[in-house]
């Protein structure tokens, strides 16, 4: 006997979020490599947008996933398996706290804010494109207990 | 120069990371109550409430007659789905074995109880509703088979005696 509670919603493919990851991860690492300069800014500013994307619309609403789409699933087979587009999408908010953060502490002068988010969030991405872990959802229900402590 | 450096010691981190989560989902790790050699006496204490100890109201599903899988699950939870597919299927096989499955965010008073803190967490409760173990992330049939042959066949889960 068994009762189940997750909803047979219309899946997506779950290599393109990691595939998506990926790219983000190779922004970032350039973002590391530029170093303290205006351009690693710009850069961070552009992968804080694509979280913005992804949070707002769905990860297959970024460019990362358009590229996907267009250039690599045509070369793979059917997946074997969809996934449900909800932690992925999660994934991009929790994405776009930690680059907006730095994006903003680094504007405001804080010289080690865009490196070190750009470091966070490098972190998240190589986990996710290369293990298929989703950081943010590991997090997920921390963040609800510590947020429902008092009720 | 620093940048690079900065580069290989995030994916080093990144990637010890990696393994050790990978290393950790599914496992069955037995309570220690259950291992093999504790006394129910030394693991229990006879007195104060059973706070290790699961009934059909808590669940809102009868136990089963040999064991029962909690699976704790979330709405942002990559892994929850294939985790309720196996489970669900390894409940249909085997005769006895319920699988039920809770989102935390209804759920949060058992999620505080058992101390649980990633989805997907199942709780193995043996026929009594007594804890014998928890497996957490994804999780295989093979892992999920391995937790109930610590249950013993058709002997039920050790566990608290029922009282």
């Amino acid at each position: 006997m068994s009762a189940t509670l997750t909803p047979r919603v219309t899946g997506i493919d779950p290599r393109g979020p990691r595939v998506g990851a990926a790219l983000t991860a190779v922004l970032l690492v350039g973002v590391l490599l530029l170093g303290d300069s205006r351009l690693a800014t710009a850069l961070l500013a552009l992968v804080a947008a694509s979280f913005a994307r992804g949070a707002s619309g769905g990860v297959g609403a970024t460019w990362q996933a358009w590229l996907f789409e267009r250039l690599v699933r045509p070369r793979l087979a059917p997946p074997t398996a969809l996934e449900d587009p909800r932690p992925p999408r999660f994934a991009q908010l929790v994405g776009l706290v930690i680059t907006a953060l730095g994006l903003v502490l680094g504007l405001l002068g804080v010289t080690w804010a865009v490196p070190g988010a750009a470091a966070v969030a490098l972190v998240a991405a190589f986990l996710n494109a290369v293990f298929g872990l989703c950081l943010g959802c590991e997090l997920y229900l921390l963040g609800l207990r510590v947020r429902t402590r008092r009720a | 120069m620093r940048g690079a450096v900065l580069v290989l010691v995030v994916l080093a981190l990144a990637t010890a990371l990696g393994l050790a989560w990978r290393g950790r989902n599914g496992r069955f790790r037995p309570t220690d109550a259950a291992r093999p050699g504790a006394t129910a006496v030394e693991a229990q204490p006879v007195t104060g409430p059973a706070r290790d100890v699961l009934t059909a109201d808590d669940l809102g599903v009868a136990l089963g007659g040999r064991a029962t899988f909690v699976q704790l699950s979330s709405e942002v939870c990559a892994a929850c789905r294939a985790t309720s597919t196996v489970l669900a299927g390894v409940a249909a096989d085997e005769p006895g074995v319920v699988h039920v499955e809770l989102d935390v965010a209804e759920h949060l008073e058992l999620v505080r109880r058992f101390g649980v803190m990633r989805t997907p967490t199942t709780l193995v409760v043996g026929h009594d509703g007594a804890l014998v173990g928890r497996m957490s992330g994804a999780t295989d049939r093979r892992q999920a088979l391995a937790a109930l042959a610590s249950c013993g066949t058709p002997a039920p889960c050790p566990g608290v005696p029922a009282v």
